[in-house]
């Protein structure tokens, strides 16, 4: 424009600016518009919904955020914390857990367990949400489904304990053979495969809610995938799902126990895994609890002086083995050299530095009831002193049996996730500092570190373990011969004894007294190295009161939560 | 026209084909198994699952059942999500990620455009430097942060109030559109700004505007005719590509915002190695990129008439 006199030029700039100014009013106007539009043609096609603040005391709603989606809602085959908590509020089992954590009756108004098998009787007011009773009958054909080969549940093997469960899931009898009938509508009669002690914590599992079968074949294979291909049997019923955004629950006015049901609704209008996001929605007044805080989040929460609360999920994490024969870590020697400079607490209060975790001591987790208290109470943990002498010394021998003539090299496999990865560079760094060792990181996704587990790929792995029912066994057995989830292949023929009658014992003090035993033997033979019992720490509205943690079982649980006045 | 159409939509079906079959490749070389899970399940129900996902067949057999469903419309079942057909998945989700990326495409559009050319006119002086540091800015941070940040301002906007003005996340209102569509769209704004502050500049000294100023026509007719119009045209080629990256790019909005878009299933499926899915969603956004494209091309057409479809 050098050739333009700069009058000219200066004329030209203020109209085109005032040109553009007006142009900028009619595109925010125009943007405006085309929100509307776009609104207006979404509500055709979706339903929309009004959400409230976190704490409606007026309509007794509680407003919550979902992590994730459920991926679909039929009991026989989830296996997710979001849907088996969901379902703990739609659903009822036999058994359930009330507000302090105990088992109570469910559909079953009272039962009988023996040494052979176990009566239930159902409560004739327990009905499905279309008015129907629920019988027994409707139990036989959740559990036969649930054990079928063609379901192919993958908790399946918690029904194993029923007579023929593992063999008709194996394909090898008819889903008839299960040993459960229906006396009459009001009687379930259970047959067990062999005494079993627990089995009143299995059936407030989910895998062993009701189904009725009319219903189940009316969805033709859509059961459980939306809010009408569902019928509801406990507190709340769902009254809206829309797929990845928003969930409601609303109290079941046909629920036997309505007197005890406090909240009227309980909305979940939002989805997403961002702690920040969830925090921020918090602060904000949406949401009434916000849950899987991280060290990130904790400064806001502290600034703010909101109440931290914490809970153990029951989890027990610890560095798994492998002891296939051509493996170094077969080494017992090797082993034990790590055992030996491995100081749990540390890891917990300078690795993962955020409160709630314990450092880990054994298989076995704390939680754990005994005879008459806490299992870990009456049996304690073998100590191991840490002592960085004899640890070498071990490294020695165990170099010199496996013919090397420097420290070995160690494949230590993680998945993708940051706390794993930062734990596994923890370890690089403690073995190759204290032993020399030189530990290779393999950083997998998720559904590739299991794949290379379950196929022996590795020698070290950072692996962790939730418990499926609140006995001492669900931890016990997994280090057992048989166990498909043994995936170091630790086998020791002592463990499996001691596995078999843990199972099969009806006798409390034989039990305990016996997982005791596999807590030594797992310490004597390193057969792992514990490294911290996970806790999560999380916020809730002062107002909600009667919110139920629980590392077993549904979890969080609001059935029994209630909006205080002040 | 019609040929031209044509031809391009063949072309566009053969990059479709391509880039299914690409798909179809990597996501079965990909190391990992989709049906392992943490509870570790008998031989008969492994083979009753891979049975189900047809897992079971040689992989060339698998391909052409494949192609042949993809030919009827059939993108299969989910694995993780046992009862819902990726049919709906994309039928429920893409409307969602669509009215997110139509909204933020507009915003950067049309912003692209005014700031850029207001940029063009203060060239060097104080308007420009504080727009084109501000455009720098948006180029360079990621969208996540950008996000954060939105999201931030969001509560202590309605924490200075003292009511929720604008809803800090969800879905479902028009007001929750509006905060993610901008968030969304400023990068693609910063990025038009700059092209549209180039092009004009280019346009300023060219000899047809100094033809118009010497026929003495009204500063008003030159900015708007010949300036802003022919400015315009760059900033329409990269709208098409824009489009699709906008609307597939939304994972990190829809997380931080609580947005049931297509996204936020795009990039877990990955992460879960859901077959279906990741075949799914890609091949239907491969398909919208490629029309998209087209579009562009055919609008382009009318814009200007310099530009011949044959």
């Amino acid at each position: 424009m050098n050739n333009l006199k700069s009058g000219t030029s200066d004329a030209l700039t203020r109209t085109a600016s005032t040109q553009l100014i007006w142009l900028g009013l009619a595109a925010t106007i125009g943007f405006a518009m085309l929100m509307g539009l776009l609104y207006w043609v979404s509500s055709l096609t979706g339903s929309h919904t009004t959400t409230l603040n976190a704490i409606d005391a007026e309509s007794g709603t509680v407003t919550l955020l979902l992590r994730t989606e459920p991926p679909q809602l039929d009991s026989t085959r989830a296996t997710d914390s979001v849907s088996i908590s969901v379902l703990g509020h739609v659903m009822e089992g036999l058994l359930r857990f009330d507000e302090n954590n105990q088992l109570a009756p469910g559909v079953a108004e009272r039962w009988e367990i023996r040494e052979d098998g176990a009566t239930f009787w159902l409560r004739p007011d327990a009905r499905w949400s279309d008015g129907v009773p629920v019988t027994a009958h409707d139990f036989v054909f959740a559990w036969r489904t649930a054990i079928s080969p063609a379901t192919a549940s993958e908790y399946a093997f918690i029904l194993y304990p029923v007579k023929n469960g593992e063999s008709i899931n194996s394909g090898n009898l008819p889903v008839e053979a299960l040993g459960v009938r229906a006396v009459n509508n009001q009687t379930l009669e259970v047959e067990f495969e062999q005494p079993l002690a627990y089995f009143e914590e299995l059936v407030a599992f989910s895998t062993y809610h009701p189904i009725r079968e009319d219903f189940y074949h009316s969805r033709e294979g859509r059961y459980g995938a939306d809010v009408d291909d569902l019928l509801y049997n406990g507190p709340f019923e769902m009254t809206l799902w829309v797929h990845g955004a928003h969930v409601r629950l609303e109290k079941n006015p046909d629920y036997w126990g309505r007197e005890r049901i406090r909240l009227n609704v309980i909305d979940m209008p939002y989805f997403t895994t961002d702690a920040t996001s969830a925090l921020n929605l918090f602060k904000d007044g949406k949401v009434a609890v916000v849950d899987y805080l991280g060290a990130e989040q904790l400064n806001e929460v502290l600034q703010q002086r909101w109440q931290l609360k914490r809970f153990g999920d029951g989890s027990v994490w610890f560095l798994a083995f492998n002891f296939s024969p051509d493996r170094i870590t077969s080494n017992w020697h090797l082993r034990k050299a790590l055992q030996l400079v491995t100081d749990p607490s540390e890891l917990v209060n300078r690795v993962i530095k955020l409160p709630g975790n314990l450092p880990g001591e054994s298989l076995f987790p704390v939680w754990l009831q005994g005879v008459n208290t806490f299992f870990r109470q009456e049996h304690p943990v073998p100590k191991i002193e840490l002592n960085l002498e004899a640890a070498r010394e071990h490294l020695e021998i165990a170099m010199e049996e496996l013919g090397l003539d420097n420290p070995p090299s160690i494949a230590l496999l993680v998945d993708d996730s940051p706390g794993a990865a930062k734990q596994a560079e923890y370890f690089q760094n403690l073995y190759g500092s204290q032993l020399g060792l030189d530990i290779r990181i393999d950083r997998q996704i998720f559904k590739q570190r299991l794949a290379k587990m379950q196929n022996q790929d590795f020698d070290l792995a950072v692996y962790g373990w939730g418990p499926d029912f609140a006995d001492p066994l669900t931890f016990g057995e997994l280090f057992a011969s048989w166990n498909p989830n043994n995936n170091g292949r630790f086998n020791n023929t002592e463990y499996d004894e001691s596995v078999r009658l843990a199972q099969s014992s009806l006798n409390p003090q034989t039990r305990m007294e016996a997982f005791a035993r596999q807590q030594e033997i797992l310490i004597e033979e390193v057969a792992l190295i514990p490294n911290y019992e996970r806790g999560r720490v999380y916020i809730t509205d002062r107002r909600l009161q009667g919110v139920v943690r629980r590392a077993v079982g549904p979890d969080p649980d609001y059935t029994n939560a209630f909006i205080s006045s002040d | 026209m019609y040929s031209y159409t044509l031809k391009r939509l063949f072309q566009g079906l053969i990059t479709i084909w391509f880039i299914a079959t690409a798909t179809f490749v990597a996501m079965h070389s990909v190391p990992g198994d989709p049906l392992i899970n943490e509870r570790g399940v008998n031989e008969e129900i492994r083979r009753n699952l891979e049975e189900r996902y047809g897992l079971d067949r040689p992989v060339l057999e698998q391909y052409l059942i494949y192609m042949s469903n993809m030919a009827k419309g059939d993108f299969g079942i989910s694995f993780t999500q046992q009862n819902r057909s990726v049919n709906d998945i994309i039928r429920e989700h893409f409307p969602v990620s669509a009215t997110l990326g139509i909204l933020a495409i507009v915003f950067a559009g049309i912003g692209g455009v005014l700031w850029g050319a207001l940029t063009a006119l203060y060239r060097n002086r104080l308007p420009d430097v504080i727009i084109m540091f501000l455009v720098i800015l948006g180029i360079s941070v990621p969208s996540f942060v950008i996000a954060a940040i939105g999201q931030l301002a969001l509560v202590s906007l309605n924490g200075l109030v003292g009511f929720s003005v604008l809803p800090v996340a969800g879905w479902g209102t028009v007001l929750h559109m509006l905060v993610p569509s901008l968030v969304l769209g400023l990068g693609t704004m910063a990025f038009l700004t700059r092209l549209m502050r180039s092009s004009m500049l280019e346009i300023i000294s060219a000899d047809f505007v100094r033809t118009a100023y010497s026929k003495g026509l009204p500063p008003t007719r030159i900015f708007m005719k010949h300036q802003l119009r022919n400015a315009i045209l760059p900033v329409i080629t990269v709208l098409g590509p824009a489009i699709a990256a906008i609307t597939t790019g939304g994972f990190v909005v829809e997380l931080v915002f609580a947005i049931p878009g297509l996204g936020r299933f795009f990039v877990q499926a990955v992460q879960q190695l859901d077959y279906t899915v990741i075949m799914g969603t890609t091949v239907f956004y491969g398909a919208f990129l490629v029309f998209m494209v087209i579009a562009v091309d055919l609008i382009y057409g009318f814009v200007d008439p310099r530009v011949r479809l044959e």
